[in-house]
């Protein structure tokens, strides 16, 4: 006999003391919450506060009908947890949930309806919504069925990669969207399954790091919605809206038909690592899918109503999400669930970040009062399993608390710096009065992350939620049509310009500006200080055909078209070049914000302002035109990158080096292809040393280094 | 439904065929099959060309069935595993635990000595 199989014990909570609706159980353990698998049966475990009594019901897999209701003995209840093992079940083959007996009261906070059959908040599998698109039977009473699961994934010896923050790049996709088109080429297109198949792509992309918007169980067809032109019906595509908080979407799985979503992930996150590539979550604790008065109670309404959403003193729901509901984040039951919701996903399926949604909601009193120190952030912060994970927030949320820069960090929280964002964008456009805060925001945005250095500041110019990158070079307004709202959602604030024409056009003039202004945007964003996003197609171009909201558009409004990886290689090469220029260049990410200060191997300091002329700076109202030498420690490389948002081309006077190094020429994408980009390492020398003309609408970027002979 | 099993000795080792399903029903009656075969140290291929549908609980059994010859030093290789079952155990990570069929015999050509059941 193997080691594996000679430490089997004998255990005295294996066996029975009573007997339940012809089932022989016993107490379980309040903890872990959850359905747990024991020897000989199953814990079940779930917290109700104000619950008079709690039962059972389990369902033979599929089936409409329970095929067992056990009430929970009293003697099961230890504090406000009602737990019980049941013996001899087959955990694949069933499914369960609650039913919850206690007051109807909502002026009170109370919502008990013992005819509906709950979700259990702490389900680690769902069924109802296996696969993705597919009708679901409304007629059954229970859609969202919890399953029970195993935690054995055999792991190896993958862990999280734990990349220093200052050294991702990080690319925004969304699993299904990724691999749908039919262009995609993958055996499984719009899954896990999809996604892995395609890792070789990211990883000649360069990007060591994937956020991917939410994959925790969410209802699809939730929405009610059709386009008004075709009458298709719309799907709740994005996924802003959990059902169930620690099951990965089925619907997302080529083999969720059979259970398998959780395995599915987990494999895709092992190969990811193998590649070097960290797997980001992002997260919605703001709001469930239950909605408000009206919306369907799923899990949290009919368990413990008043604990876990935010309520008015009459009862109603405070709606600081825009979605109808607001979780109770600081109720310390619900600090519980978000921490343990988070190390489940940690720990289980070894993710290495999360970027929280409307993260300003995180810090909200009971009543919805911004908190000066909140337990919730700091709880995470300081958390032994999340010690190392990373924490973004999307600082703000739809009741007006915008945090960005102030966001409670604990030393551990970064941000999306959507001023980042706005700025550039309106930079590029060939706004006046911009090239100052530009400034500040490639610098890493000093004036809002003075004290928590430069990897607080997650840059970005694009994201899911507005213009693509070819769309903000394209529209001068949004066009949501598609949407069935009139035009009236997504946002107007957009600081797009469309070069001349507003959507696609055959003038191959405003084609080529609109080309040269992707790639001005993509080499500010990968020559910033602070950690880059790229939103997953910008690479290549992807469009939206203007429509800055695509939350319901399944389809080639939002999936990526994979025919455009060689209808637009020009742009996907420089975006790939851009990004090993990064990865080559230290001084380009450096945790502490530049301070002008001489670095003395060079005689340069660590960043230097420039103009057309070197050492002047323009930073007049009219001016579009800066240029910045950022130089590291020891034999760094100095890196010049010049940017001209003005419509005429400017003479510039380059700064001096030192040490018998010369200026070579990276990138000018004002030049055609192939000469608008290098390989890193092998730029080719300036032939005029001290001068370089910029064109019209350019970047330039130089590197000061000691020529290579062989070039 | 139901499993059926039957062992089959020959000169380079034994071979178990299975028909039917292995699930959680089944997959125990198909690890009392294989452990002891495991233990006798003799190169061990699993016949699942007449196996239909293999569920989550049945690849966990397939696992521990390696995990288990990889102690012992026994070589354990699938054949005959049909699309589906090959597509769920590929996008699932289990088939990058086991030789399968093709792959075994390819290698087997390369490298003849003793292999353990690892694939990568």
């Amino acid at each position: 006999m193997t080691e594996a199989r000679s430490e089997q014990v004998l255990r005295v909570d294996a066996y029975p003391t009573h007997e339940v609706g012809g089932y022989r159980v016993r107490a379980g353990k309040p903890f872990p919450f959850g359905a747990n698998v024991v020897p000989g049966g199953v814990s079940f475990s779930v917290f109700s506060d104000q619950a008079t009594s709690m039962t059972l019901v389990i369902f033979k897999r599929g089936e409409p009908e329970p095929m067992a209701e056990l009430e929970f003995p009293e003697e099961f209840r230890t504090g406000s947890v009602f737990a019980m093992t049941v013996f001899g079940l087959d955990h694949e083959n069933i499914e369960y949930g609650y039913r919850a007996d206690g007051p109807y009261d909502p002026v009170s906070g109370h919502r008990f309806d013992a005819r509906q059959v709950l979700s259990d908040p702490y389900a680690r599998l769902i069924s109802g919504r296996d696969v993705w698109g597919v009708e679901p039977d409304r007629s059954r009473g229970y859609q969202y069925r919890s399953r029970v699961c195993l935690q054995d994934f055999d792991w190896g010896d993958d862990t999280p990669l734990g990349l220093p923050a200052e050294d991702l790049v990080v690319y925004e996709t969304h699993v299904r969207g990724f691999t749908r088109h039919p262009s995609s080429g993958v055996t499984a297109p719009g899954t896990f399954a999809g996604l892995r198949e395609k890792i070789p792509y990211l990883k000649e992309l360069g990007v060591n790091c994937v956020e991917l918007l939410p994959v925790f169980e969410f209802d699809e067809s939730d929405n009610m919605r059709s386009n008004p032109e075709t009458g298709e019906h719309l799907f709740d595509y994005w996924g802003y809206n959990t059902v169930s908080f620690f099951a990965p979407k089925a619907g997302y799985a080529a083999t969720g038909r059979y259970g398998m979503q959780g395995d599915e992930f987990r494999t895709l996150i092992k190969d990811l690592h193998a590649a070097g590539i960290e797997v980001i979550l992002d997260v919605v604790f703001n709001h469930t899918a239950e909605g408000n008065e009206q919306g369907p109670t799923i899990s949290f309404k009919g368990l413990d109503n008043a604990t876990y959403y935010m309520l008015t003193p009459e009862g109603y729901y405070f709606n600081f999400s825009g979605t109808g509901n607001t979780v109770n984040c600081n109720h310390p039951v619900v600090r519980n669930f978000v921490l343990d919701c988070l190390r489940h996903w940690v720990a289980d399926y070894h993710i290495d970040g999360f970027r929280f949604d409307l993260a300003a909601i995180l810090g909200r009193d009971l009543d919805g009062t911004p908190l000066p120190n909140p337990p919730l952030l700091e709880m995470l912060a300081y958390d032994p399993v999340l010690r190392h994970t990373k924490l973004i927030a999307e600082a703000w949320d739809a009741g007006g608390l915008y945090e960005v820069g102030n966001f409670p960090a604990y030393g551990r929280w970064a941000e999306w710096n959507g001023k980042y964002r706005d700025t550039v964008r309106s930079f590029l456009k060939g706004d006046p009065g911009v090239t100052g805060e530009l400034a500040t925001r490639i610098a890493g945005s000093p004036d809002l992350y003075s004290t928590r250095g430069t990897s607080a500041s997650v840059n970005f110019l694009t994201a899911h939620d507005g213009f693509t990158l070819a769309d903000l070079v394209s529209y001068n307004d949004k066009h949501n049509e598609a949407n069935g709202e009139g035009n009236n959602d997504g946002a107007n604030d957009n600081n797009s310009w469309n070069c001349g024409a507003e959507g696609p056009t055959d003038d191959p003039e405003i084609n080529r500006l609109r080309t040269r202004q992707m790639k001005n945007a993509i080499a500010i964003l990968m020559t910033s200080q602070g950690i880059p996003m790229l939103l997953s197609g910008d690479e290549v171009a992807r469009t939206q055909q203007g429509n800055n909201n695509t939350y319901c558009q399944d389809n080639e409004l939002s999936w990526f078209d994979w025919d455009q990886v060689d209808e637009n290689a020009e742009l996907l090469r420089f975006t790939r070049e851009m990004i090993a220029f990064r990865g080559r260049h230290r001084e380009l990410r450096s945790t502490s914000h530049p301070t002008g200060q001489v670095r003395e191997s060079l005689g340069l300091p660590d960043i230097s302002w420039h103009g057309e002329r070197a050492w002047q700076p323009d930073w007049s109202a009219d001016s579009r035109l800066l240029a910045v030498a950022r130089c590291g420690t020891g034999d760094d490389d100095v890196v010049y990158v010049a940017m001209n948002a003005h419509w005429e081309a400017h003479d510039l006077e380059l700064p001096a080096l030192p040490h018998g190094r010369s200026w070579h020429l990276f990138a000018d994408t004002g030049a055609e292809a192939p000469h608008d980009i290098r390989t890193p390492g092998g730029e080719p020398e300036l032939e005029n040393a001290g001068k370089y003309l910029i064109g019209p609408r350019s970047v330039v970027i130089l590197v000061g280094r000691t020529p290579d002979p062989e070039l | 439904m139901s499993l059926n099993v039957k062992e089959r000795r020959n000169k380079g080792g034994t071979v178990l065929v299975a028909t039917g399903e292995i699930n959680s029903e089944t997959s125990g009656q198909l690890l009392q099959s294989l452990l002891p075969l495991v233990r006798e140290g003799r190169p061990l291929r699993i016949d699942l060309t007449a196996v239909t549908y293999v569920s989550s609980a049945g690849l966990r059994t397939l696992l521990v069935v390696y995990r288990e010859a990889q102690h012992a030093g026994v070589a354990v290789t699938l054949y005959g595993v049909s699309e589906e079952v090959r597509f769920v155990m590929s996008a699932t990570g289990f088939l990058d635990f086991f030789e399968t069929g093709e792959a075994a015999a390819a290698q087997s050509k390369a490298k003849p000595a003793v292999k353990t059941a690892v694939a990568r």
